[in-house]
This record gives C-alpha cells, sequence and structure tokens, in this order.
C-alpha cells in the first residue's frame, strides 16, 4: 500500500462519500426542476461543474488576497462571473439546451453546492487540490442528475434523449402509455425520495 | 386590478413556487422540521423577496437597460439580495435572539435561496410592469411560506409515524413533498397570465 494519495480522495469524495444530492442534498433546485429529460440534466449538470471548477481555481488562487470578513460577497461575485460566461456560451452554441433549461441557468449562481465547496474547501486549500475537488463534485452532481433525469424520462415519457423527436429512442414502441405524473412536478419529487432510499440501502451494504 | 389579482392566485397556488416550479428546495427541506422556524423562515423570505423584486426591478429597467448593461444582471441581482439579507440578519440578531438561533444557517443562506434570485429573474423575464412586479414577488414568497407551513405542519406528525429504515429522513420527506404537490396539481389550468 502506497501512502493516501489526497487528490484521489478528494476525487473520489465527492462522487461518492460526499455526493452533493444524494449524501449532502445540496442544489435540489436544478435537481427537481430541469431532469424531466436525460439530455437536460446532463447539460445542467455539466453547466454547474464548469462553473464549479472554474470558480473553486479562481477562489483557491485569490484565497490570500480575499478579507475574511467579505469573502461571501468575493466568492459570489467570482462564481456570478462565472455562470454569466456559461450562460452566454450556452445561448450561443446550445439555444435548444438553454432554451430548455431557462431561468435555471442564471440560477446557477444561487447553487448551494458551488458556494458550499468555496466555503468549506477551496478557500482554505492549494489550487490544484481544489480544481481536483471541483471536478470530483462536478461529476458527482452530473451523475446524481443523469440517474434522476434518466429515470423520469423513461418512466415519464417512455424515451431517451428526447425531448427532440429526431434523436428521441423509444424504448418500449408506439403503444406504450407512459406514467405522465413522473414528467410531471410531483413525479420529481417522489422519485428523488425513492432514489434516495435506494442509494440508503446501497451505502448501508457496502458500508459507505 | 384584474391581472393583479390572477398573479397573486396563480403564484400561491396554481404555479406555486416550491411545489411547481421548484425553486428555494433547500429551505424547504431544511427548515420545516418545526413549525416555529418555519414561520420564522417565511416571514424573513416575505420581507426579502418583496424587497428584492421591488429594487431589482428598478435597477434593472432604470439603469441596467439604460446603458445596455443587461449582461451584468446576474452579478447586481444577487450582490442586491445578499445585501438585503445582510440588512434583515444585524437587526434580527438583536430583536430576537431566540429567532436568530432558530434559523440557525439559514437565514444567510437566504442569499443562495434560488426562490429568491428567481422572482427577481422571472419579474424582468415575464416583462412586468412595475406594480406586477412587486405583486409578484409578495405572491410568490407568501406561496413559498404555504408549501414551508403545510410541511411544517406535515413533518411535525411525521415524527410519530412508523417510517420504513431505508426512508428515514430526506427520503420521506422528498415523497411527501411530492405527495402535496399532487394535492396542488388540482390546482392546474385554473387560470394563466
Amino acid at each position: 500500500m502506497s501512502a493516501p494519495n489526497p487528490y484521489l480522495d478528494d476525487l473520489s469524495k465527492g462522487i461518492i462519500k460526499e455526493n452533493p444530492v444524494f449524501r449532502m442534498l445540496l442544489g435540489m433546485c436544478p435537481v427537481l426542476g430541469v431532469t424531466g429529460y436525460f439530455i437536460n440534466g446532463l447539460g445542467m449538470g455539466l453547466a454547474a461543474t464548469a462553473v464549479l471548477i472554474a470558480s473553486n481555481v479562481v477562489i483557491a488562487a485569490l484565497k490570500n488576497f480575499i478579507p475574511p470578513q467579505v469573502r461571501i460577497p468575493c466568492f459570489i461575485v467570482v462564481i456570478a462571473t462565472f455562470v454569466t460566461i456559461i450562460e452566454m456560451v450556452l445561448q450561443a452554441f446550445q439555444p435548444v439546451l438553454y432554451e430548455a433549461l431557462g431561468v435555471f441557468v442564471p440560477l446557477i449562481v444561487v447553487n448551494c453546492v458551488i458556494l458550499g465547496r468555496a466555503e468549506a474547501f477551496a478557500s482554505k486549500k492549494p489550487v490544484l487540490r481544489a480544481l481536483v475537488d471541483g471536478v470530483g463534485v462536478g461529476l458527482g452532481f452530473t451523475l446524481a442528475l443523469g440517474i434522476l433525469a434518466l429515470v423520469r424520462e423513461v418512466a415519464g415519457q417512455g424515451t431517451i434523449m428526447g425531448p427532440d423527436p429526431e434523436s428521441a429512442i423509444l424504448l418500449f414502441g408506439q403503444g406504450f402509455q407512459p406514467m405522465g405524473l413522473f414528467g410531471q412536478p410531483p413525479g420529481a419529487f417522489i422519485a428523488l425520495g425513492l432514489l434516495l432510499g435506494l442509494t440508503n440501502v446501497i451505502f448501508k451494504k457496502f458500508n459507505i | 386590478m384584474e391581472t393583479l389579482l390572477s398573479i397573486i392566485f396563480i403564484y400561491i397556488l396554481v404555479d406555486n413556487f416550491v411545489l411547481q416550479r421548484f425553486f428555494g428546495i433547500c429551505p424547504f427541506l431544511g427548515v420545516s422540521r418545526k413549525m416555529e422556524t418555519a414561520v420564522g423562515m417565511s416571514m424573513a423570505v416575505i420581507f426579502v423577496m418583496t424587497m428584492a423584486t421591488l429594487v431589482t426591478w428598478l435597477l434593472y429597467t432604470f439603469v441596467l437597460v439604460q446603458f445596455n448593461l443587461e449582461y451584468l444582471q446576474i452579478v447586481t441581482f444577487i450582490l442586491v439580495i445578499a445585501s438585503l439579507v445582510q440588512l434583515v440578519e444585524t437587526p434580527l440578531r438583536k430583536i430576537s435572539p431566540t429567532l436568530y438561533q432558530g434559523l440557525g444557517i439559514f437565514l444567510p443562506l437566504i442569499t443562495t435561496n434560488c426562490a429568491i434570485m428567481a422572482v427577481a429573474l422571472l419579474a424582468v423575464r415575464e416583462e412586468f410592469a412595475f406594480i406586477e412586479a412587486v405583486v409578484f414577488g409578495v405572491a410568490a414568497s407568501l406561496g413559498f411560506s404555504l408549501a414551508l407551513v403545510i410541511m411544517a405542519g406535515i413533518r411535525e406528525r411525521l415524527e410519530l409515524a412508523n417510517i420504513p429504515d431505508v426512508l428515514q429522513g430526506s427520503a420521506v420527506t422528498l415523497i411527501t413533498a411530492g405527495i402535496l404537490s399532487l394535492a396542488f396539481q388540482g390546482f392546474r389550468g385554473m387560470l394563466t397570465l
């Protein structure tokens, strides 16, 4: 056994042990709001990951220059800057996704996961570790969004890769009657609640 | 007048901010364990949300649009909200330390309450006039409070219920929220703007 590698640990804990959605219950608004379709969930996860990585790196780099009394406003300005950039990029290159995500794109700025990592990790650790932490937590967030979106799309629409009819794959053929509930708001809550129960079982079984 | 009344009705019941639009889920799950904190949180949100809509609308219309600075929208709005939260927090700590203790971490976290940012952004996106925007802010915050208070009532009773081991905690709260949301689906389509 070699000495424990802090980078590997930073990377993996965000994905499983401290998964922002399944374990920490942070950043739930986009998790519930955009997971009607797999593509939207994935897009939202990646956009938030990009902001998280960028803000983690910048905040870790600036940690010695930010006065501790006004650190939260400073963090928020950094995060808001990157959210503005991501919003413009999405609007320019992914207009369909941008429309589908709607107001949840600017709302990345108030995602507790990002501010939480800035406060708890990036503001205390070196740049490289903050980067790895951003990647790990971002992947964990994207994973959770992807799983929930997949469940909701398969159950609620009977497709994968919708809503665009050209890319949508009908899983159960034409005669399938989807469970509309899972496409609707109540279904989001119920599906996430059941998924949390399932992850609880898995975590308990493997003693994580 | 008709528009104002429909805005109130829509954003309290039909398009409830928490249960139908998924804004402000973190405080909804976080402070709904006890009725007392839920009511306190609702008060803080009602105040901050109304003020935030008012200030951000004026800033957006009379400063950002005038000078073609719309791209600064996110930065400006979040700073306005953060200052407003500070404005509530400081007197509350002096006036009611018990309530301050009860709200705990969630008071500074109102800054990252998506519901407040969402109201500010949507008021601009939906192109509401000034009065409409303010009424929208009030209605959205009342909708938030309604959901939060109902949820707190349910969770106080849920404490005594016999819940399967794996669903303890957040899982059963989310499923309860889903059933509550299902009830609010009954209002769906009653009114649109």
